[in-house]
């Protein structure tokens, strides 16, 4: 056969290599990352964890109750729900999961709105980014552990790389999306009154493309949230770590209630940002 | 001279090199587009604009209208050519002298309205001044001046979707006034509102510019829109632009073929006026001549009654034939004794419309005056003529 004899191409071995060395020179930008962060998180986690929940349900519910528009529905729902995490006894891992759900969505926005902002300015940068954000989603999300242990250990702040790498895509797709919709006729506008590119971007662009974003964001710390679970096999607490030490024990009903502790905080999480975007 | 434009041209797509030097050759905007894949947008227009007046630039669907009032404003980068704004070119001028422009001396009007959503109509009128960075006060207190002008100045904590179509762009107008810019850009502004709105806008617009005085360059698909608010027109066809003329211009003279199918179906009554259509009046001198004269130049002109004027032409009456026989039968020398003075009287510029609701049961032709004197006739014949076909109306009269 012909194709045998093409000789066998060490990509992985040149993946290793690549990762290993990136670990080596990089070290004294991964090392105080892994150290501050981590504190930081750590930290956050500790103290969210030392409220007493009855204030944070109390408290999570009055928001519910005013972004919902002055509904009761939420409310009484986030009520319901969180009551039943802390009556499994699973209250300190929703907090951490929760923890970590809040910093990797906040950085993936953070990098991911103006990476979107980037792309939709350059055709050149949208040609380039675009291939790389596909690679990013495609790529099952258990392979992003394997460096991310490489780069800052185990716990906590590998899982938050793994989840920005994971999560990050769809903030900066909508992000480019929603400004490039802006319609012609407003961009006309903006520039026919003499307006500078970052009068445009922060009066007209960002403003009009606000919804489309907030999808965006909606999307991204949903993915977090799903890669926070999956990230608990590299160490990182909270109530993936629950469902997988079940699915290692074969212990079905244990399993079950931290999963469900995962949904319940997801239908919170989804219908906060959801509300946030209908806000006028 | 606000604005000059000078051989200006924009072709899309990447030969444009090519599809110029085509075009020189006199090739066609189709032919051009198949040759070289490039689109003319605008071909060599070359026009100058008016301090004060409201020029507006015609054209079917894809003539390059937009594009034209695009290259003025330099929203669209020329090809080739120069737009002189004060003696200052706009074409080859850097960003920040633009931007400066744009700013202060012109600002435009949209088809769609183009107005921000999310802003209140007060923040939409503010918008120019607050690019350029301008106290709030001051802003607030101009843009509210502005939309008074327009008349809505009770609506400026509304949002644009809670306002009509027709109110919107009166919204659209009042941004556009608040920067009290020296030249207005109007593409297609009223072409999305209804026929009656739109009527009140134009009327309001000439209104405003009766004491504006602004510059405006107005784009238009719409020939009675361009007949009514123009003071001057332009006509394009393909990128090019073929004539440019007052309304009457371009209505009785039409620079070609392509002009004349343009104007056909305008509706000329509105358009045609007294002194287009009137003829020279046969007329006897009140001091001079009888009944005996005015008969005979009736019979030489085989017309059934004469107009009567005195010396210097002051309209005084008119005589029938039939009077004037009975006249000289009973040797009456006179003519004040058999002059009537019943006949339908116009003035120059009353318009065919007009004409007709009157000469429709007037005894004698409708006579044209200015300042009690007698300029022209005008036969019933002329006035349906006119309103049929404008060809064959230019009367010997004027
Ligand atoms: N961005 C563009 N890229 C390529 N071709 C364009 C572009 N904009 C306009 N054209 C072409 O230029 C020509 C003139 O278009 P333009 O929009 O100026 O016409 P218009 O007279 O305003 O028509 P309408 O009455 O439909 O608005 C058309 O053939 C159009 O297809
Ligand atoms: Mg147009």
């Amino acid at each position: 056969m012909v194709l045998d004899n093409i000789p066998y191409i060490p990509v992985a071995d040149g993946v290793d290599w690549f990762v290993d060395k990136i670990t080596d020179w990089f070290s004294f930008v991964f090392d105080p990352i892994k150290d501050g962060f981590g504190w930081l998180l750590d930290n956050s986690a500790d103290y969210l964890a030392m409220v007493p929940p009855i204030f944070i349900i109390i408290l999570v519910a009055i928001l519910a109750f005013f972004l919902s528009g002055k509904k009761f529905g939420l409310a009484a729902f986030t009520i319901v729900g969180l009551i039943f995490v802390q009556n499994q006894g699973l209250w300190e891992e929703l907090m951490f999961t929760f923890t970590l759900v809040f910093y990797a969505s906040l950085i993936s926005v953070l990098v991911g709105i103006p990476v979107g902002i980037l792309m939709s300015k350059s055709k050149l940068a949208e040609s380039i980014i675009t291939p790389v954000l596909d690679f990013m989603q495609t790529m099952p999300a258990f392979v992003y552990l394997i460096p991310a242990v490489a780069f800052f250990g185990i716990g906590m702040v590998p899982g938050v790389f793994a989840s920005f790498i994971f999560a990050t895509p769809p903030v900066v797709r909508f992000t480019n999306l929603g400004i490039r919709q802006v319609s012609k006729e407003l961009v006309e506008a903006s520039d026919a009154f003499g307006a500078t590119g970052n009068q445009k971007l922060f009066k007209v662009e960002l403003p009009m493309a606000k919804r489309t974003i907030m999808a965006g964001v909606n999307q991204t710390v949903m993915l977090s949230l799903s890669m926070v679970v999956i990230a608990s096999m590299i160490g990182a607490p909270g109530l993936g770590r629950e469902v997988l030490s079940a699915l290692q024990r074969a212990d079905a009903g244990p399993g079950f209630v931290a999963g469900f502790g995962i949904v319940i905080l997801a239908i919170i999480i989804d219908r906060f940002t959801q509300n946030l975007n209908k806000e006028k | 001279m606000p604005i000059k434009v000078e051989n200006l041209s924009k072709i899309f797509g990447k030969k444009t090199k090519e599809a110029t030097r085509l075009l020189d050759e006199g090739y066609s905007k189709e032919e051009v587009l198949e040759k070289t894949g490039c689109t003319v947008g605008v071909n060599r227009a070359t026009f100058e604009v008016e301090e004060g007046e409201i020029f507006v630039i015609m054209g079917l669907s894809g003539s390059g209208k937009s594009t034209l009032v695009r290259l003025l404003n330099r929203l669209i980068e020329p090809t080739e050519g120069s737009v002189e704004i004060d003696g200052q070119n706009l074409a080859t001028m850097n960003k920040e002298n633009l931007r400066e422009i744009r700013r202060t001396k012109m600002s435009m009007v949209f088809q769609k309205f183009a107005l921000f959503p999310f802003r209140t109509v007060l923040d939409n009128a503010e918008f120019g001044l607050e690019v350029q960075g301008i106290e709030k006060e001051e802003r607030t207190q101009k843009a509210k001046e502005a939309l008074d002008l327009v008349g809505l100045g009770g609506y400026a904590n509304q949002y644009p979707s809670q306002l009509s179509g027709g109110m919107q762009q009166r919204v659209g107008l009042a941004r556009a006034l608040t920067n009290d810019p020296e030249v207005l850009l109007m593409d297609e502004a009223f072409s999305a509102l209804d026929p009656l709105i739109r009527k009140d806008m134009q009327d309001e617009l000439l209104d405003l510019q009766e004491t504006m005085k602004k510059t405006i360059v107005f784009i238009t698909h719409d020939l009675d829109e361009a007949l009514r608010i123009g003071d001057r027109i332009a006509l394009m066809k393909d990128g090019s632009i073929v004539q440019v003329g007052t309304p009457e211009e371009i209505l009785i003279n039409p620079a070609n073929d392509y002009v004349e199918k343009f104007v056909e179906d305008v509706d000329r009554s509105k358009v045609l006026t007294a002194d287009k259509i009137m003829k020279r009046p046969e007329t006897v001198d009140y001091d001079k001549h009888g009944p005996r004269v005015a008969l005979e130049r009736m019979r030489e002109q085989g017309l059934s009654s004469i107009f009567v004027t005195d010396r210097s032409r002051n309209l005084k009456g008119y005589v029938t034939a039939e009077d004037a026989r009975k006249a000289r039968e009973e040797g009456v020398s006179q003519l004040s004794s058999i002059m009537k003075d019943d006949m339908p009287t116009v003035d120059l510029d009353t318009s065919i419309q007009d004409i007709f609701n009157v000469i429709h049961d007037a005894p004698v032709p409708v006579v044209v005056t200015e300042d009690g004197k007698l300029r022209g006739v005008i036969v019933r014949g002329a006035v349906i003529a006119a309103l049929a076909d404008g060809n064959e109306v230019n009367g010997d009269g004027a």
